[in-house]
């Protein structure tokens, strides 16, 4: 066998394949690593209209970070929005168990038509509703305050869970919880003892999707909660950090950056949840 | 229905029966919960915005009704046919670009398989992101005088000016249609490369035996079996990009003179910051007719997924 046979077949998926991804992911990463460097360059180079902007030549400072927990409400709203994203989560989730498991294994009047209702609330976005449902939160009188959140993400939350965790439920063997009905459980206790325990995978995704939908969710909590102090981070971080015409730039993508950092720590350690629930939503 | 000890067949299903009778009330406990959720904050708002949008109602003020008055108004103002414009525009833009390269990318990233890991997370990661927080980087970069973007194209001599992303209309929808379809991209990878793992191997073997050249088992295998996915992708995708307020309302605010403004971010000038909730609400509801149209052609789809499993 000729050499020249050998080595093309090796090296053709660095032209074929790597080289035509790298735009990709330069065209993903390219943004988010700006946002980091803006955060670390000193303000001198920042504002210098010929250094290179990709770069920190003059040394990295954390002064943007410090300046943002010392002159701003930041971690109060990092920590708005750690008790809005986990309430409303645990909230959805546990609706959207309960919901699921009928839905996906029981008969009864009904069922199809609320597994439609369930599938048209998925696809109704935020900014459909906001108006009337600013007016349902002000009658509650809830404006103002984190309730206002934690009532309202669910909305759109439970659909996700619920659609998500049918299909896990559908993949769970009937057979198992048929065993444990002639053991003498009934319907509810096999759900806890027997179907969840084996879903577990499908409700850490549902968790999972449901916190990085609540701690992204902009529209909502911009529209409900107007305090300074009663922000969420999102909010917080383009309404109280872009005063008039002066942009702080250095502190504004320190905020970003800090204010991601959640969500991409949960992205790296469950990346596969990530991608079940992603194609779960559209696919099933 | 079933009397106990009736007919003898009826007693023999009496078994399912009861199974049946006894399961429907565990059944809506269950449900309940969820049920009340989106009867008092998903249908109740909605048909509150079905009332507003037939009224005058003001912040404060619930308003008279005034018939089709709010839609009539709508139609005959120039800035609501520039939003009703900015729409198709933006979306079909934003779908196209998503479609054809996320289409690549998933092509790409079903056979690449050293570092396939990092490649799909770094791919993935701009869609978890939080966009209000992402998009303020895109602002930054493309900002008037210190834009990274104009940098680059002025250091490798593409331009010798400034180019003015966001103070002029086209470049301003242009910009808000790249980061939409920068935001977006992975959910349309990712999906479409679901549905290439799911194409039986068999296929292209059977394909290859015979003699089809790759673009051949291009058009003729993966095109038309992706095609179910491709569909869902796009119309869910439609919904949620003609609906996007973050990306114009932190970008542009639907500026310049109105030029990239969508139907979120008008509904909210007129509802909540003019006051004028009737003609918001009007506004916001031109997103229920695409609504419709995407539910019935999904539901089509899940029915016919059903009977052929």
């Amino acid at each position: 066998m000729s050499s020249g046979r050998g080595f093309w077949p090796s090296v053709r998926p660095a032209f074929t394949l790597y080289l035509p991804v790298t735009p990709f992911v330069f065209f993903a990463l390219f943004p988010l690593y700006f946002m980091l460097v803006t955060s670390l360059k000193k303000n001198a180079e920042l504002y210098d209209v010929n250094a290179a902007p990709f770069l920190i030549r003059k040394g990295v400072t954390f002064g943007h970070y410090a300046l943002l927990s010392t002159d701003t409400l930041f971690w109060t709203w990092f920590v708005n929005s750690l008790l809005v994203s986990v309430g409303a989560t645990v909230i959805s989730v546990v609706i959207g168990v309960l919901a699921a498991y009928p839905l996906a294994r029981l008969r009864f009047p009904g069922a199809t038509s609320f597994g439609v209702a369930i599938f048209i609330t998925y696809l109704v976005p935020p900014s459909l509703l906001f108006l009337p449902l600013a007016s349902v939160v002000n009658r509650l009188g809830l404006s103002d305050s984190l309730w206002a959140l934690v009532v309202t993400y669910p909305t759109f939350l439970v659909p996700f869970c619920t659609w998500l965790l049918m299909g896990y439920f559908r993949t769970v063997p009937k057979e198992i919880e048929e065993c444990a009905m002639l053991d003498g459980c009934n319907r509810v206790q096999t759900l806890w003892r027997i179907l969840l325990p084996v879903a577990v995978p499908g409700v850490i995704c549902a968790g999972l999707f449901a916190f990085t939908l609540s701690w992204n969710e902009f529209l909502y909590a911009l529209v409900f909660v107007s305090p300074a102090e009663l922000k969420t981070m999102t909010v917080g971080v383009f309404s109280e950090l872009i005063r008039g015409d002066i942009y702080y730039w250095g502190g504004l993508m320190a905020g970003a950056c800090i204010g991601s950092l959640p969500i991409v720590i949960a992205y790296v350690f469950f990346l596969d949840y990530y991608v079940t629930g992603l194609t779960a939503g559209a696919v099933k | 229905m079933a009397k106990v000890g009736a007919a003898p067949e009826e007693a023999r299903r009496r078994g399912l029966f009861d199974a049946l009778a006894g399961d429907t009330p565990v059944a809506y406990a269950l449900v309940a919960p969820a049920f009340f959720l989106l009867l008092f904050l998903v249908a109740y708002p909605f048909v509150l915005s079905l009332w507003f949008s037939l009224s005058d109602a003001r912040v404060g003020d619930t308003g008279t009704f005034v018939g089709l008055e709010n839609f009539r108004r709508l139609l005959g103002s120039g800035i609501f046919l520039q939003t009703l414009q900015n729409s198709i525009v933006f979306t079909a833009a934003a779908l196209s670009l998503k479609t054809v390269f996320g289409m690549a990318l998933a092509l790409l990233l079903f056979r690449i398989v050293r570092f396939k890991k990092i490649i799909r997370g770094a791919v993935l990661l701009p869609f978890i992101v939080p966009t209000a927080l992402s998009t303020l980087v895109w602002w930054w970069m493309f900002e008037p005088l210190y834009s990274v973007v104009n940098w680059t194209l002025k250091s490798l001599h593409v331009v010798q000016r400034d180019i003015p992303w966001l103070p002029d209309p086209y470049l301003a929808m242009f910009t808000v249609v790249l980061v939409n379809t920068w935001r977006g991209l992975p959910f349309f990878a990712i999906t479409i490369l679901a549905g290439l793992v799911a194409i039986p191997r068999e296929m292209y073997e059977a394909a290859e035996c015979d003699g089809a050249r790759a673009a051949g088992r291009f058009w003729y295998i993966t095109v038309p079996l992706l095609k179910p996915v491709l569909a869902v992708v796009i119309l869910f995708s439609a919904i949620f990009t003609l609906a996007d307020f973050n990306i114009v309302y932190i970008l542009t605010k639907g500026g310049p003179i109105n030029m990239t403004h969508l139907f979120a971010t008008y509904s909210f000038v007129l509802g909540l910051q003019s006051g004028q909730i009737g003609q918001g609400a009007a506004v916001s509801l031109f997103l229920f007719p695409i609504l419709l149209v995407v539910v019935f052609f999904q539901l089509q789809m899940v029915r016919r997924a059903t009977t052929y499993e």
